[in-house]
């Protein structure tokens, strides 16, 4: 058996390439993605635990993580077409309307 | 102790002030006269039936309208009443009787001033404070009039508000007696601590610990009497706070009149007697004010003397005739067995001197009124020909003012000249430095006062010469102007002028016509009479004396004012300047005052102002402000609007609070180890669904059997 360990690291793996992801991508579109990543990594994380504590609680939250993802991966992308239309870019450094 | 509606007394002019205030402008001059004159005179009816059931019985009469819950703060709790006895209905008829008097004068006087409804709404209110003042059964009673009566002086002094002196005027009278009114709540404060009573009626029953020692040997009723009296000298104008009054002439002439010469101005010498029991207990006290009466009776003549604003004289006379009553409360008679005052001798000049005072200050205003306003003696002359109603009354107040047998000044002058004469305040026989009190100070005072009492005859007469008779000295165009002043100020005058003849046969003393004192005799109840042994033959001698210094002044004033400023006049200023000038310019008290009080306090304020306030208070807020901004400026370069930016903030600041609170346990990390090994029965007795909950609840090891899925 796949000592739970091995899934907690491969979940932090993940949650770092995602978070990396977010910080460090330019484009809108990856930086969802990147989100996609570290929230997929904290389902892993549950799902981990769910089966090392014999717990099926923990399937609940994964699905409900899931359910959040779609909506926010639709609002996201829709955002996203919204930006792409007024600004012609996608690109979040040439994004910095909102400054002091 | 009878019960009688005596808050209707107060209450009526009140409310003819409520009205006038409110209302006076909308329903006009007629039904404003109206209401202010029948409220005075309403009051003054019940005045007078209440003064009816207290000639049949000396009884005092009460009336209670806040049993014990008017002012109730820990072991204070104040009833306020009012009570009407022997003393106070002299004052409520002088009151009522001359208020009333001058409410029908102003209503001539003031009739083409703007203001005409305001003024009626603050003479109704000063009448409705002064009467709270008078019926007041103890200290704070009496205090809520006093500071009534003090805001309705401001209030009416400052009447001509567009005029910057005037508001002065109102000003320097407020701040003043200030001053005064802070003594009177002090000797409150002191009195309750003292015997936690402050009910005038309760005061005889506590005079043992009024007696007792408080500092340097001397009893507590010192002290007390002390501050009473700073209080009397600041509502009384007398020494050293009588600054305001003079200045207080800037107000219409019938308020100089009724509250600046026969009423308000009266009510320290009122207090004193109200308070009389106590100040019995330490004579010494008494004699102070006595020695203040007189110092200020003699100052304020001679001030009087120089001036040339017709009302200022006439201030400056009713300082002067306000401390022949001081000396009046103040001539005490100390024998081993008791301690007696010349209190009747006080009341009985203030009520002569409310006539022929207000008479003065009426017929002051009705020259003024023909005149146009003009009040500068200088320019007057001759007017004994325009103003003939004017004259005979003027003429008559100025003889009884001056003392001159028979009219009501000479009884009354007498009376305290014969106390002052006889007063003793320490018992015969006394030996060593206190000597003086005994034997010499009541003679000292008796010739201050003769001296007074020639300078009075003497300014008045001058005043009365140089006014109405000579060549009138104004313009021409004034001269045209001139004319005698309406019925309803020509007949107040006429009234006032036969009070001032005849108020004084209230009084004759007994030596002269045996049971003619009905006066003394009315308030025996109140107060005893000073325990004087005056034969007839004495007070005949100094009532001969008293009427040769009158007659001196007179006569001098004659001699150098018959026809204007005579030659001897301009010769005597001329040969001696300075000592004109001195007393011409009120020997400077003012400029004293303004030099040793006034510029000292603005120094102090000013450093307030522009050190404590401007640079500390103003500046600390400043300060907070202003980091507030320079942090702001710094810390707003975050906001780059980069959103890499926050999300790195972001990430960064969970991962510190996540850090912070494992390294300060306050999040159990999970220990597999641990996790594995422990087992408690208390863990497994708990539900599974406990199991999911937050991490510091420490979760259930994996037992075999247990879960689920295996």
């Amino acid at each position: 058996m796949i000592p739970v360990e091995n899934f907690l690291v491969l979940a932090a793996v993940l949650f770092c390439i995602g978070g990396l992801g977010v910080v460090l991508r330019k484009n809108v579109l990856i930086i969802l993605m990147s989100v996609e990543l570290m929230l997929n990594a904290a389902n892993l994380t549950l799902l981990a635990f769910a089966r090392a504590h014999h717990d099926q609680h923990a399937h609940a939250f994964a699905f409900l993580v899931i359910a959040v993802a779609a909506a926010e991966a639709a609002v996201g992308l829709s955002i996203v077409v919204g930006i792409f239309r007024t600004r012609r870019t996608v690109q979040v450094d040439e994004l910095t309307l909102m400054k002091h | 102790m009878e019960e009688f509606p005596l808050h209707y007394i107060p209450l009526l002019p009140l409310a003819g002030a409520a009205f006038c205030l409110l209302f006076g402008k909308r329903v006009g001059k007629t039904i404003t006269t109206a209401v202010a004159l029948c409220s005075v005179f309403g009051s003054g009816l019940l005045v007078a039936s209440a003064v009816r059931l207290l000639h049949e019985s000396p009884v005092p009469l009460t009336d209670t309208f806040f049993s014990a819950t008017w002012i109730s703060a820990g072991d204070l709790q104040l009833s306020a009443g009012l009570t009407l006895d022997r003393l106070s209905s002299v004052l409520c008829m002088i009151v009522t009787g001359i208020g009333f008097l001058i409410h029908v004068y102003a209503s001539g006087y003031m009739a083409h001033d703007e203001g005409y409804t305001r003024f009626f709404g603050y003479l109704n209110l000063f009448m409705g404070a002064m009467l709270i003042l008078v019926l007041g059964d103890s200290m704070p009673v009496t205090f809520v009039g006093w500071e009534g009566v003090g805001l309705c002086s401001y209030l009416l002094i400052g009447f001509w508000y567009d005029k910057e002196a005037n508001a002065n005027a109102g000003r320097k009278a407020f701040v003043v007696n200030r001053i005064g009114d802070f003594g009177f709540l002090l000797a409150m404060a002191y009195l309750f601590s003292l015997t936690g009573t402050l009910k005038y009626a309760e005061l005889p029953s506590h005079l043992q610990t009024l007696g007792q020692t408080a500092w340097w040997g001397l009893p507590a009723a010192f002290f007390f009497g002390i501050l009473v009296l700073v209080g009397a000298t600041g509502k009384s104008a007398q020494i050293p706070l009588y600054v305001w009054l003079p200045d207080a002439m800037a107000g219409p002439t019938p308020v100089s009149a009724l509250i600046h010469a026969a009423t308000m101005v009266t009510a320290g010498v009122y207090v004193c007697v109200r308070l009389h029991v106590a100040f019995e207990i330490f004579p010494l006290t008494l004699a102070i004010i006595a020695i203040i009466g007189a110092l200020t009776a003699l100052f304020a003549a001679t001030i009087g003397v120089l001036q040339r604003d017709f009302k200022k004289v006439l201030a400056y006379s009713t300082v002067s005739q306000l401390g022949f009553m001081f000396v009046g409360v103040g001539s005490a008679i100390n024998t081993p067995t008791s301690v007696t005052s010349n209190y009747q001798g006080a009341i009985f000049h203030l009520m002569t001197h409310a006539f022929f005072k207000a008479g003065l200050f009426l017929g002051a205003g009705s020259v003024m009124h023909a005149l146009s306003g003009e009040g500068d003696i200088t320019r007057m002359g001759g007017l004994r020909k325009h103003l003939p109603h004017t004259h005979a009354t003027f003429l008559l107040c100025c003889l009884a003012i001056a003392g001159i047998i028979p009219l009501s000044g000479f009884w009354s002058k007498d009376a305290i000249l014969g106390g002052a004469h006889a007063a003793m305040w320490l018992p015969k026989g006394t030996g060593g430095a206190e000597v003086f009190f005994a034997h010499h100070l009541g003679l000292i005072l008796y010739l201050i006062l003769l001296a007074t009492a020639a300078c009075t005859a003497f300014y008045m007469f001058r005043l009365y010469f140089l006014a109405f008779w000579g060549e009138f000295r104004g313009t021409d165009e004034e001269l045209h102007h001139i004319h005698e002043s309406p019925a309803s100020m020509t007949g107040v005058l006429w009234v006032l002028a036969i009070g001032a003849v005849g108020v004084g046969f209230l009084g004759i003393p007994d030596v002269v016509s045996s049971g003619g004192n009905h006066f003394g005799e009315w308030l025996l109840p109140v107060v005893r009479e000073q325990a004087a042994e005056e034969s007839a033959r004495e007070f005949w001698t100094l009532a001969v004396i008293a009427l040769g210094a009158s007659a001196a002044g007179i006569g001098l004033a004659a001699a150098l004012y018959l026809h204007g400023f005579s030659d001897q006049v301009r010769a005597m200023a001329a040969a001696f300047p300075s000592v004109y000038k001195f007393v011409y310019n009120k020997y400077y008290i003012d400029e004293f005052y303004n030099a040793v009080i006034v510029q000292p306090l603005r120094w102090i304020s000013l450093g307030l102002w522009k050190v404590v306030d401007s640079f500390f208070i103003d500046g600390t807020v400043r300060l907070v402000g202003g980091l507030t901004l320079v942090v702001g400026k710094v810390v707003r370069y975050a906001q780059t609007g980069d959103v890499h930016h926050y999300v790195a903030g972001m990430l960064a600041g969970a991962a510190l609070v996540f850090g912070l609170s494992v390294q300060l346990g306050g999040c159990h990390g999970y220990k597999f180890a641990e996790a594995a090994s422990v087992a408690t029965p208390r863990l497994q007795r708990m539900p599974r669904r406990e199991h999911v909950t937050p991490d510091n609840v420490p979760l259930l090891p994996a037992v075999p059997g247990n879960g689920l899925i295996r």
